[in-house]
């Protein structure tokens, strides 16, 4: 019983470590990502909501 | 692509229609709930003298109806109109499409129907009843599955950032309200919670919290990312901030909902999660108010003129000032304060006031006009709907701080002797009398700019000629798409199921991390040994008090202040909790916390008090409860609760649902020839007796474990 108690506490701590690890590797991938995106792609996105009276343009990344 | 023909298609306008007039039909009738609810906590009469509008029973009404109806139909007007739009396709299914409209409109209804009949489950924002429940997960998968359709069939290869949101929103929401909402039901509207204790606050918080997130935040940043630009006429500000801001702010939101629970029986280590991750939510809540802000740079001529504009300013604004006070809220010091005060009503109401309502209005006020061909009917009724809006929000907010800080310095405070300066929590609730007064006018005047838009919006439609479907062409998507040196999220968001996996392990991790030792490791409970099952009288008036909503204005979770302990009694551990299904730790008191309330007055003392509370507590706002005495209780599925019970592994005796009956009538007796001594005749077998019964045994166990 006293050891199932201490594992599960140390379940407790390293819980929160291990994702809070994913979340920052993920956070910083994505930054990178988002600094080297090339532009007209993001001209593209950015302009989709501003498209909708116009033909589609075969530009279409 | 430039050799593939051009397909046409049609945008259906008409469920478009239909959400956004049920927006604002439910909205006025959420917002009046609200204002009669409001007007209760200064005039107790207020309550019309019946149970079924009785604050406790319609501040749930009042929750549901603007939360689910007003702002849930405004996401929905919002997604069935840009959605289409940005994937260059219509919506999946027609079908479908009705299909949700009509099932969210009768669950509505249900919800208008059972609240205040009492039929609850009393966890904040998911109070309805596990039929109801049910019928919320078909009607949401359908709207889903609806979605996803939709992304499958698109013509625009890559999803704009708002169909991110919408997405991020549907999964979530779906796995939120899946998870709390888990119950073992009793009969066809009963059910009791499959947990307990501290477990079923953590789940009802992450769930809250979530909720707030999921639907009252992400859906409405997706709606934000469309409407303003298309308002504005200009693209959103940056784009690759809104990608940053998206993964940030759904993978941090998971994290947050401890922050609900500070200072409570809550294991310490999810109680600093809650507030570290709180905190650094404010990065990407903060990063999409300033997207959305700067994407006004150089129009803000515009903002001067346009309602529509106006309305998204604000809403915006709102927007960053909620989710600066959020991460403030969450340090413990500040919690201290707000928590059980008025402070997080004024806090909830600058987001649902302000970024949610004033987003809808300016969504709708845009929207309205291009759906019926015309004008707005009258830009100058709309730029007193905006006015009375904003004096609205400044008439709620500021007085509900000024509370709050009033309320909390008067409970802390301790005379010379070293005693409670105001021993009695009455004299700090009389104190905030003019400031409830302040507070429902504010709300009267948000309301009645409601009212002026519905007229707005019905004379716009009747001027105009209504666009039932809009055409559309695009080319098809190409197959086999696979350019070369393509990064990875570009390729993500053109692989829509892969996309929403992603998004779905990034809310898992935290909800996992967070709920699954808490459920899982008993050592997070400690038990009482002292602290037993109740008993089959008091399991009845624990289900009275739910039913009545007690817990709207009473905590039973007495945090380690000295002004707490000074007032209530010994803190409150998270063990004494195990047989809580659900836990009623409340999140406001508008009355003293109950927990160490068992007792503290005679029997007789609760009678007249729940009879009419002033008799008792001169000048009190608690609203009387004469049908109390009155009521028969009903105990007919005392039997199936026992039984329901220990399936939850409540410890009754095997049997006992065959002899809970007598045991009950045994107990009542007792309490009923106890009030006759007193001089108070009642029959044992009334509500009354078996709500004595339960309060009297409120926090009690402890006290037979020191006594031994």
């Amino acid at each position: 019983m006293y050891k199932e108690v201490l594992r599960s506490m140390e379940n407790v701590e390293i819980f929160p470590i291990i994702s809070l690890v994913i979340f920052v590797l993920f956070f910083i991938g994505m930054a990178i990502w988002a600094l080297r995106v090339p532009k007209d792609y993001i001209e593209h996105m950015s302009s989709l909501p501003m498209d909708d009276d116009k033909e589609l343009t075969d530009k279409q990344p | 692509m430039n050799d593939t023909m051009l397909e046409r298609f049609q945008y259906d306008n008409k469920i478009v229609k239909y959400f956004g007039a049920a927006t604002i039909i439910w909205g006025v009738i959420g917002m009046l709930v609200g204002v009669l609810a409001a007007t209760q906590l200064f005039l107790p009469e207020a309550n019309l003298g019946n149970p079924y509008t009785t604050f406790g029973r319609i501040r749930p009404l009042h929750t549901n109806a603007v939360i689910f109806a007003f702002v849930g139909n405004a996401i929905f007007a919002g997604v069935y109109y840009s959605m289409p739009r940005l994937l260059k396709a219509p919506m999946w299914k027609k079908s479908l499409s009705w299909f949700h409209f009509y099932g969210w409109q009768i669950i509505i209804l249900a919800a208008v129907l059972t609240l205040p009949l009492g039929l609850t489950s009393s966890k904040e924002y998911a109070e309805l009843e596990w039929p109801i429940d049910i019928a919320i997960a078909v009607v949401w998968v359908a709207f889903g599955v609806n979605m996803i359709g939709t992304i499958l069939t698109r013509r625009e290869r890559h999803m704009y950032v708002a169909i991110w949101f919408y997405l991020a929103s549907f999964i979530t929401v779906a796995v939120l309200h899946i998870v709390n909402s888990l119950a073992l039901p009793v009969s066809f509207l009963k059910s009791y919670s499959a947990y307990a204790g501290v477990q079923d606050a953590l789940v009802q918080w992450w769930y809250g919290h979530n909720a707030v997130a999921f639907f009252l935040t992400t859906p409405f940043l997706g709606l934000m990312y469309y409407f303003l630009p298309k308002a504005a006429n200009r693209p959103v500000y940056s784009y690759k901030l809104s990608i940053i801001h998206f993964w940030s702010l759904i993978f941090l939101y998971m994290w947050a909902g401890p922050h609900h629970l500070l200072y409570t029986s809550l294991p310490e280590w999810a109680q600093v999660l809650g507030t570290v991750f709180s905190v650094m939510l404010l990065a990407p809540s903060w990063g999409g108010m300033v997207n959305g802000l700067l994407t006004l740079r150089g129009a803000w001529d515009k903002v001067t003129n346009d309602p529509v504009l106006k309305f998204m300013v604000v809403a915006i604004t709102a927007y960053g000032m909620a989710t600066f006070e959020g991460p403030m809220l969450s340090f413990k010091n500040v919690s201290a304060i707000a928590h059980y005060t008025d402070w997080i009503v004024a806090h909830v109401h600058i987001g649902g006031l302000g970024w949610n309502g004033f987003l809808t209005f300016g969504m709708l006020y845009w929207m309205w006009p291009r759906l019926f061909k015309t004008t707005i009917y009258s830009t100058k009724m709309a730029n007193t709907h905006f006015w009375l809006g904003v004096l609205g929000i400044i008439f709620y907010a500021l007085p509900m701080y000024v509370a709050a800080l009033t309320q909390f310095l008067m409970l802390r405070e301790f005379d010379e002797m070293g005693k409670l300066a105001y021993g009695n929590f009455l004299q700090t609730v009389v104190e905030l009398v003019p400031m409830y007064m302040l507070r429902a006018f504010g709300g009267l005047l948000y309301v009645s700019g409601a009212i002026l838009m519905g007229y707005n919006m019905f004379k716009t439609a009747q001027q105009g000629t209504f666009v039932e479907t809009e055409e559309d062409s695009a080319p098809a998507l190409a197959k086999n798409y696979n350019p070369r040196g393509e990064f990875w999220h570009r390729a993500w968001e053109r692989k829509p199921i892969f996309f929403a996996v992603l998004a779905t392990v990034a809310i898992l991790i935290g909800g996992i991390v967070e709920i699954i030792p808490t459920i899982l490791v008993k050592s997070n409970v400690p038990t009482i040994s002292s602290v037993k099952p109740y008993t089959a009288l008091e399991l009845e008036g624990r289900d009275i008090y739910i039913k009545n909503g007690c817990v709207g204005c009473h905590s039973q979770m007495i945090r380690p202040f000295r002004f707490e302990t000074e007032r209530y009694g010994e803190y409150s551990k998270a063990g004494e909790y195990v047989y809580d299904r659900p836990f009623l730790w409340g999140s406001k008191r508008t009355g003293p916390d109950l927990h160490r309330v068992g007792g503290k007055y005679p029997d007789s003392w609760h009678y007249f008090h729940m009879e009419d509370p002033r008799s008792m507590s001169p000048g009190s706002l608690m609203p009387p409860y004469p049908w109390l005495v009155t009521n028969e209780l009903d105990y007919s599925d005392l039997p199936a609760k026992i039984r329901t019970m220990q399936k939850l592994g409540v410890p009754y005796p095997e049997g006992y649902d065959e002899q809970a009956v007598a045991d009950l009538q045994t107990q009542a007796a007792g309490i009923a020839t106890g009030l006759k001594d007193a001089g108070v005749e009642v029959l044992p077998n009334t509500e009354i007796v078996a709500l004595i019964a339960y309060l009297q045994r409120l926090g009690t166990d402890i006290k037979v474990s020191s006594s031994n």
